[in-house]
C-alpha cells in the first residue's frame, strides 16, 4: 500500500483528536484522584498487586472477560450479551488490527493516534497488497459485528421486554447524546469506508457498498463529507463520555484490579467505592432483582438510582435510599460488574453522627460464661447459640435442643436466659463502635466457657461471626451444616416420607455466607426436595430482613407475598428455612405451613 | 359513613411543666412515638433489659414526661437487634425510632 498523501494529515481528524485528547486527561485525572483517596494499607496493596504476576493475569483475564466479552451478561441473557460484546469486542478488535495495519504498511505513522483509526482515508490500495486482503476482510467482518451489535441496542431501546428485561431506567439527556453519537459512530465509518472503498481498498463490506453507491453517487464527492462526520461522531461520543453512564467503561477497567488487589469499601464517596459507583452502567439488572420492587414506590430506592445519587451527590435522596434498603444483597450477586449495593449502604449509614453512643461496659460476662461452661471430659463440646431472633420462635431452640438430645450431643446454651446480640443488626446500622463493644463481649463469653464448636441456628448471627469475629480454634457453624453432618455420618437417621418441601434460601445464610448445599440434602433425606422458582443465588428475600431502617413491618406485606407466591410456584406442601426471621415473617401471611429445618430433622429423625 | 356518632377530639390535658422542644422534634420525624400504648411487649422481648432495664415502653414514656437522663441511661444498653419492633402490636417501628431519639438527644447536656 502506499500513502494517498504526503502530509498524513488532514483537518478532519481534529474532532477525533480533540476528544480523545479530553477523555484520557480526565481518565487520568480521575484514576490519580480515586487512588489518592484510598486509604495508605489499601493504596500499597493494589501498587504491590501490579507487580503480583498472579494477580496481573487475572486482572488481564478479568478485563478481558469482563469489559469486552462481557461473560456474566451472556450467562444471564444471550441478546444481552451478544450485544454488548459484539459492541465491545468489535470495537476493540478493529482498534488492534487498524494499529497491526499502521505496523504492516505505514510505520512511520505509528506514532500518530488517528493515524489507524481514519487509515482507510490515508492510504491507496496498490498492486503489491494482496495481503491486505485479509485485514480488509477481518476489519469489515468485525464492523459487521458491530453493527450487528447497535442494531439490537436500537431494538432494545424501542422494545425492552424483547430482552427480557422488565424494567429499565431512563436515561438522561446527556446518557441520549452519548447514546446516539455512539449509534452513529458506526454506521458512518461504514459510509466513509464505503465511499473510499475504490481507492484505500476494502473487502466484502466495504467494497460491495461501494459498487452500489457507485451506480447513482459521485463517490469521491461523498468522501470528505463523511469521514468529516465520523470523526465528528467520535468528538462528541468522547467529549460527553464523562457526564453519561458510558463512562463505566474506563472505570470498570480501574475497578477490577482494585477488586483483585483485595481493596474494599470504606468511605461510601472516595476510593473503591467511587469507583464502582461510576462503573454502573445503569443495565437495570438490580432493578427486577430487588426484592423492594414488587412495589412501585421502591423502585427509586435500588441500586442503580443509588448509584446515580451519589453521581449527582443529591444528599437528601442518597440518605432515604441508603435507610430503605434490605441488605438482601441481591443486588450485588447479580450485578454484572460487581457494585455491591448493600456494603454501599452500610458505608453511608456509618457516616452519620450520634448523641447517644451504647455503652455494654456493666454487661458481666463471667457470669455469663460460668452460666454454660464446660468443665472435665466435656470441653471442647458443642456451645449453642440461639440468638436474639430464636427467642421469638422458641420452636427452633426446641427442636435443636431435642435434636441434640437425642443424637446424643453432649452441649451447653449459651443464651439460656437471653444473651448479648451477635452484633449484626447494629453493624448494618452503620454503627461500628458499639457493634465492635458486642463482638468483644460475645468472644471473652465464647472464650472463657472453654467451648470447641459454636452452634448457631439463625444465619444473621452465623454471618457475623464467620465475618468479624476472631474465634481461631473454635469452629463456627450452622445448624443445618450441623445436621447434614450428623446425616452424613450415620450418627442421625432421617425416615423419608413423601412430603414436598420447597427450601428457602435466607439472604444472610445463601448469599452471605454461601451455604446452599447442606440444607438441601438434609431436607432430601426427609422428604421430596423441589424448588422455587427463583432460588440459590437469586432467592427472594422474606422481606423482614433487619436491613432496612425505615420500613415497618406492616409497610413489608407486598414483597413477604412475592416471596411466598416465589416458593409455592411448583406447589409444595410446606415451606423450609433456615432463618428464624424468615419463619417468622413467612409465618405471618403463608397459606401453607413454615418451618424451620430443625424441626423437620426432629420430626423425622428415630 | 355516618355512624350517628363521632369521636370527641382528644381533651388530654398535659400539666408537666417539662421543656417539650426536643420531644415535639422527635414526634416531627417519629409521627408513630404518639402510637404507643405502653402495652409493654417490647420491654419483655428486649435482651437488653437484663442487662441494663432498657424498655422502649419507658423510654418513651420517660421522654414524654421530661425525664431525659433516665431514658439515655436506658438507651445506652440497647443493641438494636429490632426484636420490639417486630413484636409491637402497634407497628411501630421502634428501632428507627431508637436511632432517632439517639441523634435528637444528647447524653452530655443532662
Ligand atoms: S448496580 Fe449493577 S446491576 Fe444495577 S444497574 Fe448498575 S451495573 Fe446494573
Ligand atoms: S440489597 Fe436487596 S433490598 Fe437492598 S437494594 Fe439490593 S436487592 Fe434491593
Ligand atoms: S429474614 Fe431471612 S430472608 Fe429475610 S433478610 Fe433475613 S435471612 Fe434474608
Ligand atoms: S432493639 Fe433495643 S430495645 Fe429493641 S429489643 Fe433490641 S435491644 Fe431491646
Ligand atoms: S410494643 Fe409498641 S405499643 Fe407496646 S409499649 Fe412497646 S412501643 Fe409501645
Amino acid at each position: 500500500m502506499r500513502e494517498r498523501f504526503l502530509t498524513g494529515y488532514n483537518d478532519f481528524v481534529l474532532p477525533f483528536m480533540i476528544g480523545m485528547a479530553f477523555i484520557l486527561t480526565w481518565c487520568i485525572v480521575g484514576m490519580i484522584r480515586i487512588i489518592a483517596s484510598l486509604p495508605k494499607e489499601d493504596r500499597r496493596r493494589f501498587f504491590l498487586s501490579l507487580i503480583n504476576p498472579k494477580i496481573l493475569i487475572k486482572d488481564i483475564k478479568d478485563i478481558f472477560c469482563d469489559c469486552l466479552l462481557h461473560v456474566k451478561l451472556w450467562k444471564r441473557n444471550k441478546l444481552l450479551g451478544y450485544m454488548h460484546s459484539s459492541i465491545a469486542f468489535g470495537w476493540f478488535m478493529i482498534i488492534v488490527i487498524g494499529h497491526i495495519e499502521v505496523f504492516f504498511y505505514a510505520p512511520h505513522r505509528a506514532k500518530l493516534l488517528y493515524f489507524p483509526i481514519f487509515f482507510r482515508y490515508f492510504m491507496a490500495e496498490d498492486d503489491s497488497t494482496m495481503g491486505g486482503a485479509f485485514f480488509f476482510f477481518l476489519m469489515d467482518f468485525f464492523l459487521l459485528v458491530i453493527l450487528s451489535g447497535i442494531a439490537l441496542a436500537i431494538i432494545k431501546r424501542i422494545h425492552s421486554k424483547f430482552f427480557g428485561l422488565r424494567r429499565t431506567t431512563n436515561p438522561s439527556f446527556m446518557d441520549l447524546i452519548g447514546l446516539y453519537s455512539l449509534w452513529a459512530i458506526f454506521p458512518l465509518r461504514l459510509l466513509a469506508e464505503g465511499f473510499t472503498a475504490d481507492i484505500s481498498g476494502g473487502s466484502f463490506l466495504t467494497k460491495s457498498l461501494n459498487s452500489v453507491f457507485h451506480t447513482f453517487l459521485g463517490n469521491h464527492m461523498n468522501m470528505l463529507p463523511t469521514w468529516w462526520a465520523y470523526s465528528l461522531a467520535l468528538g462528541v461520543f468522547f467529549c460527553v463520555l464523562p457526564f453519561t453512564r458510558y463512562m463505566h467503561i474506563p472505570t470498570e477497567i480501574l475497578l477490577i484490579p482494585l477488586r483483585n488487589a483485595g481493596v474494599r469499601i470504606r468511605h461510601p464517596r472516595k476510593g473503591y467505592a467511587e469507583a464502582e459507583v461510576y462503573a454502573c452502567p445503569s443495565c437495570g439488572v438490580c432493578i427486577d432483582a430487588c426484592p423492594m420492587g414488587v412495589m412501585k414506590t421502591h423502585i427509586k430506592d435500588t441500586t442503580v438510582y443509588l448509584n446515580r445519587q451519589l453521581r449527582r451527590h443529591n444528599e437528601d435522596r442518597i440518605e432515604e435510599i441508603s435507610d430503605k434498603c434490605l441488605l438482601c444483597g441481591k443486588c450485588t450477586a447479580v450485578c454484572p460488574v460487581g457494585v455491591e449495593g448493600d456494603r454501599l449502604r452500610i458505608a453511608q449509614r456509618s457516616l452519620r453522627q450520634y448523641n447517644i453512643t451504647p455503652d455494654y461496659s456493666m454487661i458481666d460476662t463471667g457470669s455469663l460464661a460460668r452460666e454454660c461452661s464446660f468443665s472435665g471430659p466435656d470441653k471442647g463440646k458443642v456451645l449453642y447459640f440461639a440468638g436474639c431472633m430464636t427467642a421469638l420462635t422458641p420452636q427452633i431452640r426446641k427442636a435443636v435442643e431435642s435434636v441434640l438430645a437425642k443424637a446424643g450431643v453432649r452441649y451447653e446454651m449459651m443464651d439460656k436466659d437471653g444473651g448479648i446480640c451477635c452484633g449484626r443488626p447494629m453493624l448494618m446500622a452503620g454503627r461500628f463502635g458499639p457493634a465492635g463493644e458486642m463482638i468483644r463481649k460475645n468472644t471473652e463469653i465464647i472464650r472463657q466457657s472453654g467451648a470447641g464448636t459454636l452452634l448457631l441456628s439463625c444465619p444473621i448471627c452465623y454471618r457475623i461471626f464467620k465475618e468479624q469475629y476472631s474465634l481461631d480454634g473454635i469452629e463456627i457453624i450452622h445448624h443445618t451444616e450441623f445436621f447434614d453432618r450428623l446425616v452424613k455420618s450415620g450418627t442421625i437417621h432421617l425416615g423419608h416420607t413423601s412430603e414436598r418441601y420447597v427450601y428457602h434460601d435466607p439472604c444472610e445464610l445463601g448469599r452471605g455466607c454461601g451455604i446452599y448445599d447442606e440444607p438441601r440434602a438434609v431436607i432430601a433425606a426427609a422428604g421430596e426436595l423441589v424448588e422455587a422458582e427463583k432460588h440459590h443465588k437469586e432467592s427472594i428475600c422474606c422481606g423482614g430482613s433487619l436491613g432496612s431502617l425505615t420500613l415497618g413491618f406492616d409497610k413489608r406485606q407486598a414483597m413477604t407475598v412475592n416471596a411466598l407466591n416465589n416458593l409455592t410456584k411448583s406447589s409444595p406442601d410446606s415451606i423450609v428455612t433456615a432463618c428464624p426471621l424468615c419463619l417468622s415473617t413467612f409465618h405471618r401471611y403463608a397459606d401453607r405451613p413454615v418451618e424451620d429445618i430443625a424441626e423437620i430433622v426432629d420430626r423425622n429423625m428415630n | 359513613m355516618d355512624f350517628g356518632f363521632r369521636i370527641a377530639p382528644s381533651s388530654t390535658i398535659n400539666l408537666d411543666k417539662v421543656d417539650r422542644t426536643r420531644f415535639e422534634r422527635l414526634h416531627e420525624i417519629e409521627p408513630d412515638v404518639y402510637k404507643c400504648m405502653a402495652c409493654g411487649s417490647c420491654s419483655s422481648t428486649c435482651p437488653a433489659g437484663r442487662f441494663s432495664g432498657m424498655s422502649v415502653r419507658k423510654v418513651i414514656l420517660a421522654l414524654q414526661r421530661g425525664k431525659e437522663k433516665e431514658a439515655v441511661r436506658m438507651l445506652k444498653g440497647c443493641m438494636l437487634c429490632g426484636k420490639c419492633s417486630m413484636v409491637c402490636p402497634r407497628g411501630i417501628n421502634t428501632r428507627h425510632l431508637i436511632l432517632s431519639i439517639c441523634r435528637i438527644y444528647n447524653e452530655e447536656e443532662q
